[in-house]
């Protein structure tokens, strides 16, 4: 029989359900700064987890391979390694590639190796198919059809470091001090069932895209099966992974605005929708008439983050918590204003977006600092 | 011929009670009291009952039993009292046995096999008295995608016509002749009240209705009766009738004598003359010719409205649903082995078609394997009795719900299967003047609206419970369900896992 901590779910849950710790922080300048204020913000929230996951994903990382797909590749045996380096051989340029750096830590108990690889596509691909497509295949193919190892990042120039214990722990065992990145996220997790398996930790990835999630997401069942029909195949049975499926779709594979995607997770009420002017009224409309199936039901926050980009976005309702805040250049997202102010203490300003309300921090973009307030939306519809 | 038959019912008349009030004289169709005059006194033909509660309830003292009538045959499982009966009956008459509603029989009803879910700890429940509980569908073919101008980010996509539904639940084809002009005002007026749609059936409009044509599903069947520009032009969405799962591949046939003045003018054909609808639309032999007249339909109407067709629910419905999508139907209709009918012979009735759970299960799945579930919308129909059928069936992967047999039970049915004699008591299924003024389209109304608005009550209540504020998050949401007692290829078809699991 194999070891519970090496399988995902199995108990063959419907999803794995769980609680969590959020920290997301980026310079919108494109300063890229080191991992330890954002290891002490996430530690800070230690109660929100318990041990049975962290993580963190980081862009700007690899600078000298930015041309290259970084694939971080977890193994759990020898043959899976053997044979996924076939593969990734037969269907990639290796640039480079080696086993990610460790170091011995209390709390980490049995880690698999976790390798990473710098990949061309070169004229691997079919003509007609993009890169990304070609590479996100590969990645599906990997994690579905080869046992014994998991892909837990392929984009270019960022990675996802994460694993069995509290996030402070995984950042300690990474060495993840030592990196440096303009856009951090970070995760500590509390899940209710799955004794804990490397690859069920957050962030989830496919290509540079990455979400962390705190929250269960009711309308799983249904989000599930509408990606299914677009290819995508949910290996994980977690509900985040659709999280990330779903924004992949919409702003990739439909060239959607992030800031309209959020509207397709968390829309407006209909009520809601028929106060709307009528261009936007007959926007959200019909993107909930086609994309009903999409919406993310249940109490959830997400801070989603790929090149350039990172938003905070939580359900319609506000289940689940979320904290903006604001220094110059840098934005931050957290389950905790504490935690925030643990590592940036004279914040411009902090503030609860509303719920179903898409923060997003842009390269190049400082945040606003000035959130607009329902009082003023209402006076400004008035005019 | 003396018969054979033993009488259903017997009738108990307290003589304390009655006071020879002859109310219930008046009131059966059955010709079952009858008032003796030398000896004062009401009696009762007992063998004419048919067991629809009219003289009971209207009895002004409750003098009145209606009973089972006990007489047993020798215990049989095979030559059960019904299979006997029919038997005697057959002989008597030499005939096709018809009867009324939908099927009574045994076969598993599936709703009782599932269950439904909800919160705990995990994540909220949320209290639909306090937040915002959406049940708001949209009925209308989908595209794949949405796409935005490059620039502006404004729309670009346009949607083919979509139908918007307050609630869920609209009321199924049943046609103007098989029911009264009074059900017909009482259905529509209650749609126009909850949002919803009602269905002429393949009976045509009657002028008095044209003014709740933006709750109307116009439907266009065999007998083509009634079906002119005006009409179509009424509606809000055009409904191609190909079967209905009463009677699988039968047609119909509505007699003379129900044709009066009213239905001839409506189903424009002379008055007295049996509507006949044949068993196909001759038309229509095979998916490319329904693709013609989809397309005629929706050329007529400037593609201004949703093209729905309905077919009743047999073997191979996922095959015949995915044609059908692809030959150009917004909508599409499945009537379950448990819909209803004015009449059908009732060997076709209990023995044809399949339960409409596995066939909703069975077409939602196809579609989805074949990426084009978004081009079609599914409704479903034939049996469904409460809020919480109404909730599996959205689990499974419907759109929308119709009721039919629902909703005259709210007008006064008691489901006595009697439809097909024209005889009906409570003055629904029937033509008779004297009995359609029992129904009053303003009672009638209300109590149709009433019906809605409880199962919309409930469905926020049954949607709160799983912590979904949106009932899109649970439609095809199949994790929302468990079987009870069902086999593992019950479960494989239905998609559904096992209580516990």
């Amino acid at each position: 029989m194999r070891d519970i901590g090496q399988v995902n779910n199995p108990y063959h849950d419907d999803k794995v359900i769980d609680a969590c710790s959020l920290f997301g922080v980026m310079d919108t300048s494109g300063g890229r700064f080191s991992g330890e204020g954002i290891i002490r913000a996430i530690a800070n929230m230690h109660v929100r987890g318990n041990g049975l996951g962290g993580g963190f994903a980081i862009y700007g990382l690899y600078p000298k391979y930015a041309d290259f797909y970084a694939l971080h590749v977890m193994y759990l045996s020898r043959e899976g390694q053997r044979e996924v380096e076939a593969f990734l051989k037969d269907r990639f340029d290796l640039a480079y590639a080696e086993e990610v750096p460790t170091r011995l830590t209390s709390g980490i108990i049995q880690p698999p190796a976790v390798w990473r690889y710098f990949l061309g596509v070169g004229r691997h691909k079919p003509e007609e198919q993009s890169e990304d497509n070609y590479v996100a295949d590969r990645v599906m193919e990997i994690n579905t059809r080869l046992g014994d190892a998991f892909v837990f990042s392929s984009g270019k120039d960022m990675a996802v470091f994460k694993g069995m214990g509290y996030p402070e722990e995984i950042a300690a065992y990474f060495c993840l001090e030592q990196y440096q990145g303009y856009l951090w996220t970070a995760h500590g997790r509390f899940p209710t069932n799955t004794p804990g398996w490397w690859g069920g930790a957050h962030p989830f990835g496919l290509l540079d895209w990455t979400v962390v999630h705190n929250g269960e997401i009711s309308s799983y069942g249904i989000n599930r099966r509408y990606l299914e029909q677009f290819g995508y195949r949910c290996t994980l049975q977690t509900d985040t992974e659709v999280v990330a499926y779903a924004v992949d779709l919409l702003v990739r594979k439909h060239g959607l605005p992030i800031e309209i995607a959020a509207r397709v997770l968390a829309p407006p009420f209909w009520n809601d929708i028929e106060r709307c002017p009528p261009g936007e009224q007959k926007l959200l409309r019909t993107l909930r008439q086609v994309y009903g199936s999409l919406l993310l039901n249940g109490p959830f926050t997400v801070i989603i983050a790929h090149h350039g980009e990172m938003i905070g976005l939580t359900d319609r309702v506000r289940l689940r918590p979320l904290t903006v805040g604001v220094k110059g250049d840098m934005l931050y997202l957290s389950s905790e204003e504490s935690a925030i102010r643990l590592i940036c203490p004279d914040l411009d300003r902090a503030w609860i977006p509303m719920g179903g309300e898409p923060i997003v921090g842009r390269l190049g973009t400082s945040p606003q600092p000035q959130p607009v307030t329902i009082g003023e939306e209402v006076t400004s519809d008035a005019n | 011929m003396k018969t054979y038959l033993p009488s259903k019912f017997l009738i108990e008349r307290d003589p304390e009670r009655c006071i020879q009030c002859q109310v219930c004289v008046n009131q059966c169709s059955f010709d079952v009291h009858y008032y003796d005059a030398e000896d004062d006194e009401v009696r009762s033909r007992e063998e004419n009952c048919v067991g629809c509660h009219r003289c009971a309830l209207f009895c002004p003292t409750r003098a009145i039993t209606i009973s089972r009538n006990p007489m047993d045959y020798r215990e049989n499982y095979n030559w059960r009292p019904e299979v006997i009966e029919d038997i005697i009956k057959q002989a008597e008459t030499g005939g096709v046995l018809l009867t009324g509603m939908g099927n009574d029989k045994g076969q598993r009803i599936y709703w009782d096999h599932l269950v439904l879910n909800a919160s705990q700890v995990t994540n909220p429940s949320i209290d639909p008295l306090r937040e915002p509980m959406e049940l708001t569908t949209y009925l209308g073919r989908k595209s794949d995608r949405v796409e935005l101008e490059p620039d502006s980010h404004c729309l670009k996509t346009e949607l083919a016509p979509q139908v918007k539904l307050e609630v869920p639940v609209m009321f199924t084809a049943m046609s103007y002749g098989a029911v009264s002009l009074n059900v017909h005002k009482s259905l529509a007026r209650a749609a126009t009240e909850m949002g919803t749609l009602w269905n002429t059936g393949e009976g045509g409009l009657h002028p008095d209705l044209y003014q709740y044509g933006s709750n109307t599903i116009v439907q266009v069947a065999s007998g083509r009766f009634g079906v002119h520009p005006e009409y179509l032009d009424a509606a809000q969405v055009i409904e191609i009738k190909i079967g209905q799962g009463a009677k699988p591949g039968i047609g119909g046939h509505l007699p003379g004598e129900k044709v009066s003045t009213e239905v001839s003018l409506t189903r424009m054909i002379p008055q007295g003359t049996d509507a006949l609808s044949p068993a196909p639309q001759h038309d229509i032999y095979s998916i490319e010719d329904l693709s013609q007249l989809i397309y005629a339909l929706k050329e007529a109407t400037n593609y201004t409205k949703p093209v729905s067709v309905k077919i009743a629910a047999v073997h191979n419905s996922a095959a015949i649903a995915s044609g059908m999508v692809r030959a150009g139907a917004d909508i599409i209709v499945l009537d379950g082995l448990r819909g209803a009918t004015g009449a059908a012979p009732k060997v076709i009735r209990d023995n044809v078609g399949i339960p409409i759970e596995m066939a909703l299960a069975s077409v939602d799945s196809r579609l989805r394997q074949e990426g084009i579930r978004n081009q079609a919308s599914i409704v479903v129909s034939g049996g469904i009795r409460n809020s919480g059928d109404v909730a599996k069936a959205i689990a499974l992967g419907a759109d929308a719900i119709y009721i039919g047999t629902a909703a005259l039970v709210a007008l006064g049915c008691h489901v006595c299967q009697q439809c097909h004699t024209g005889k009906c008591a409570w003055g629904i299924c029937t033509t008779d003047l004297a009995l359609t003024k029992r129904v009053n389209p303003d009672i009638g109304a209300r109590r149709l609206a009433n019906l809605l608005r409880g199962w919309s009550l409930e469905l926020k209540d049954i949607l709160g419970g799983m912590g979904i504020n949106a009932l899109e998050s649970l439609r095809g949401n199949r994790l929302h369900l468990r079987g009870i007692g069902l086999t593992d290829t019950e479960l494989e078809i239905l998609g559904v896992r096992m209580a516990g699991s």
